[in-house]
């Protein structure tokens, strides 16, 4: 029996928006810390503010209110239904997307995408301060950890996988890209070589945001540098949220696709210009092409995978 | 009927167990203080964990509720089974056979047995299904038959559900649940299993796939949509039976012919478990409004490239009108005596019945002929002065409207409430499958009203489901 196309799209978005939803909450965490380590005046409203346009809400969240802090960014990060990428939309849609294709998901994976939604829908949200917060912010990681077990442990190898891990990739490589790019700055090349305490809490801000702040000391056994924490999340191929990671783990997925169904599509071009853009680089050239350009243009290759992927596979 | 003592599943008057029940009652008498209190609190965790929720119409949108699971079992012994059984699938041999009458040459119309008037113009009855020959001549494929029992060996059928019956899943996740939550009850006693249900669905389906389909057929379930109220259920058998799950617009017609988007291209159907009304199926043979159907479906299916289960116009079998007739249906095409009993029903365009009726209506029950989920009914004996009177201006003003029973007096079963074990009303629902053969599944939805006295099941109306078990020899 082949799969309909929607049920295609909505695999694929399904884990996209349970990637999302565990990105958002990572962000909110390490705006949350900044803000309450930041001693200058208005520090924490430009921490929250920043990790914002990293998520791409920041515009969204100024229509909506004047003051940026920990109480109204939590809120709207976390429970805003108008925030299309809050945790409530994410996992709502989420569901949403599961339940459409319950027949082509595992019950383990169904149930834990319908607990998680269960037990979060019923959580009030003027109880959710403080302590309080980074507990549900853990709570929203270990739901997206619980979920992709169940996905890996109980779901077959087939055509329906590769769509979900696809979409898991996709979202996950965009995430870091963004990431990325709202702190470049930081991470260019300059003439001092020492970073200055305000270099140091930007840079463990950009590898907190992507779990990477202990993974990076095993790899680099080095104080942070931003040459370093480029490297390691653009180039480092045992990283699992770095952009190469991520370029490769979606151009497999998408081989996965071509030999079900027997034939190479439009979406395997698109995939392999994503990894091409990573595959053999050195930060040195990356550098010298312009950092921000070239995740810039990272993000809208990885963009294009998913029409051509939308329009390899009818997903309507 | 009404004034007498219920009869009790489990208990005789004198108080001793009956004999399907011996084990049941001595696994209960063995529970210790608030075990079956746990029990229901985990039932209710294992539904709503699996996401086994229905919509209420009419309560805040998308709001999911869980249907009461009761934890004690109803019991079915091994010869009342099979009694029940041969009238089932006498009552559904002949209703098919009288659904092909009245789409052909109409027989019975002729000889006088059935009112044409109440044929032909019923708003169930489907001119497009005229001359149509459906696969192995079936029309109603799917059918749950409501039974009401009320002594020892008295057992009416309420009413025939040709029209895409729902409920079938919760018998499967009821058994599912009641294996969990008890096993070791299940030690002691031979339960005819219900597991069988979505291999037979799939069997009669496939047995009714038109000539022209290759190889194994391609199935569909045809959904409204993950916000109908039975969208679980319709999730959940195409699950269970590995077939594609479908919304109108994953299906296209194309030269008479039916296909689904998929992901390489438009892939063949050839049968369609349709779970959309009649009305909606199809925008240009019916209503023009509909949005859940697919334009064309019944083109295809008049030219013989597609099987409808069930067949649109089998509402025409199951109407309360024709209900009445049932029992002389069955003596015209199959010339047997009907093994199960109709509920007496009055008639209220016969004068001096509707003034029987109009007399007695505070011991009677009420039914609109085209309502159903226990909307728009009077049970007489629970009902004020005031709704009595509303429902005889009611019948007066449209007597061909309403049809009208006695109050039956359900059996009751016991049943947890708050901590104890208590008598509630409970009815019958089993499934029965037709295709190349028919197959019952032994069992069935057995729905109980929670609200002591109360005599409506329906879960719109607080009823409640139990496990129902069938023993076996």
């Amino acid at each position: 029996m082949r799969m309909l196309g929607r049920t295609a799209a909505n695999l694929f978005w399904l884990s996209r928006y349970v990637e999302r939803a565990e990105n958002m909450a990572r962000l909110l965490e390490v705006g949350y810390r900044m803000s309450l380590t930041s001693r200058r005046e208005g520090g924490a409203s430009e921490h929250l503010i920043s990790m914002m346009q990293a998520a791409e809400v920041d515009e969204g969240f100024a229509e909506k209110h004047e003051v940026a802090d920990v109480d109204t960014v939590a809120h709207y990060m976390m429970f805003d239904p108008n925030n299309a990428s809050s945790v409530f939309s994410c996992l709502m849609a989420a569901r949403t997307n599961a339940r459409s294709v319950r027949t082509a998901i595992t019950t383990d994976m169904w149930e834990s995408m319908n607990e998680a939604w269960l037990e979060f829908s019923q959580i009030k949200p003027r109880d959710v301060r403080g302590a309080k917060l980074l507990g549900l912010l853990q709570w929203v990681k270990h739901r997206s950890h619980e979920f992709r077990g169940a996905l890996l442990g109980t779901i077959l190898r087939d055509d329906g996988f590769a769509f979900l891990q696809a979409g898991n990739f996709v979202e996950r490589a965009d995430n870091t890209a963004r990431i990325l790019d709202m702190k470049y700055y930081v991470l260019l090349p300059r003439a001092t070589l020492v970073g200055g305490d305000l270099d140091i809490q930007q840079w463990t801000l950009i590898l907190r945001a992507a779990s990477a702040h202990r993974a990076y000391r095993h790899v680099y056994h080095d104080r942070y540098k931003a040459h370093n924490i480029a490297d390691f999340l653009i180039l480092r191929p045992e990283m699992p949220r770095s952009l190469i990671f991520c370029a490769r783990f979606v151009q497999q997925n998408l081989d996965m696709l071509g030999e079900f169904y027997g034939r190479r599509e439009c979406c395997h071009d698109a995939a392999a210009e994503l990894l091409a853009m990573v595959e053999g680089a050195s930060m040195d050239s990356i550098f010298a092409h312009g950092l921000h350009e070239f995740l810039v243009e990272f993000i809208a290759r990885n963009n294009r995978v998913t029409d051509a992927l939308s329009e390899s596979y009818n997903f309507y | 009927m009404g004034d007498k003592t219920p009869f009790d599943e489990m208990y005789n008057p004198d108080g001793s167990v009956r004999e399907p029940y011996r084990a049941l009652s001595q696994w209960l008498d063995e529970q210790p203080d608030k075990a079956l209190a746990l029990m229901q609190a985990d039932a209710e965790a294992i539904f709503r964990k699996l996401g086994i929720t229905f919509a209420v119409y009419g309560s805040e949108e998308g709001t999911e509720k869980v249907i009461p699971f009761d934890v004690i079992p109803r019991i079915i012994a091994a010869n009342e089974w099979r009694r029940l059984a041969k009238g089932i699938e006498q009552r559904v041999r002949a209703l098919n056979a009288f659904l092909y009458d009245i789409y052909h040459r109409q027989e019975i119309l002729k000889a006088g047995r059935v009112p044409e008037k109440l044929v032909l113009q019923n708003e169930a009855f489907c001119p497009q299904m005229m001359g149509l020959e459906p696969a192995k001549g079936v029309y109603a494929h799917i059918i749950g038959v409501d039974i009401v029992r009320v002594g020892p060996d008295e057992f009416y059928v309420l009413e025939d559900n040709l029209r895409t019956p729902s409920g079938v899943s919760y018998m499967l996740e009821d058994r599912e649940a009641m294996m969990m939550l008890a096993p070791d009850l299940f030690q002691r006693t031979k339960v005819a299993p219900v597991e069988t249900y979505p291999e037979n669905l799939r069997r009669t389906l496939e047995s009714v796939a038109p000539e022209g389909a290759n190889g194994t057929p391609n199935i569909a379930v045809l959904t409204p949509g993950i916000y109908n109220s039975a969208y679980f259920e319709h999730s959940f058998l195409a699950d269970q039976m590995g077939a594609q799950l479908c919304e109108g617009h994953d299906l296209f017609v194309d030269g008479g012919k039916v296909y689904m988007r998929t992901t390489t291209g438009p892939e063949r159907v050839d049968v369609i478990y349709r779970r959309i009304d009649d009305d909606f199926l199809d925008p240009l043979t019916f209503r023009p409004d509909s949005m859940l159907g697919v334009p064309g479906l019944f083109d295809a299916y008049r030219a013989g490239n597609v099987t409808l289960v069930n067949a649109p116009g089998t509402g025409i079998a199951d109407d309360k009108a024709v209900y009445t007739y049932v029992p002389e249906i069955i003596e015209f095409y199959l010339g047997e005596k009907a093994l199960l009993a109709n509920v007496p029903t009055y008639n209220c365009t016969d004068e001096a019945q509707r003034r029987w009726v109009l007399e007695n209506i505070h011991e009677l029950v009420v039914k609109e002929v085209h309502g159903s989920g226990g909307y728009g009914m009077l049970v007489g004996p629970t009902s004020t002065k005031a709704q009595q009177a509303e429902f005889k201006r009611k019948i007066e003003a449209r007597p061909d409207n309403y049809i009208v029973q006695p109050t039956l007096s359900l059996s009751t079963c016991p049943t947890h409430i708050n901590g104890d074990v208590a008598p509630r009303h409970v009815d019958l629902r089993p499934y029965v499958l037709v295709g190349d053969e028919v197959r019952i599944t032994p069992g069935g939805l057995t729905r109980v009203a929670l609200k002591k006295g109360s005599l409506v099941v329906n879960s719109s109306q607080g009823g409640g489901t139990k496990d129902t078990w069938v023993l076996e020899d």
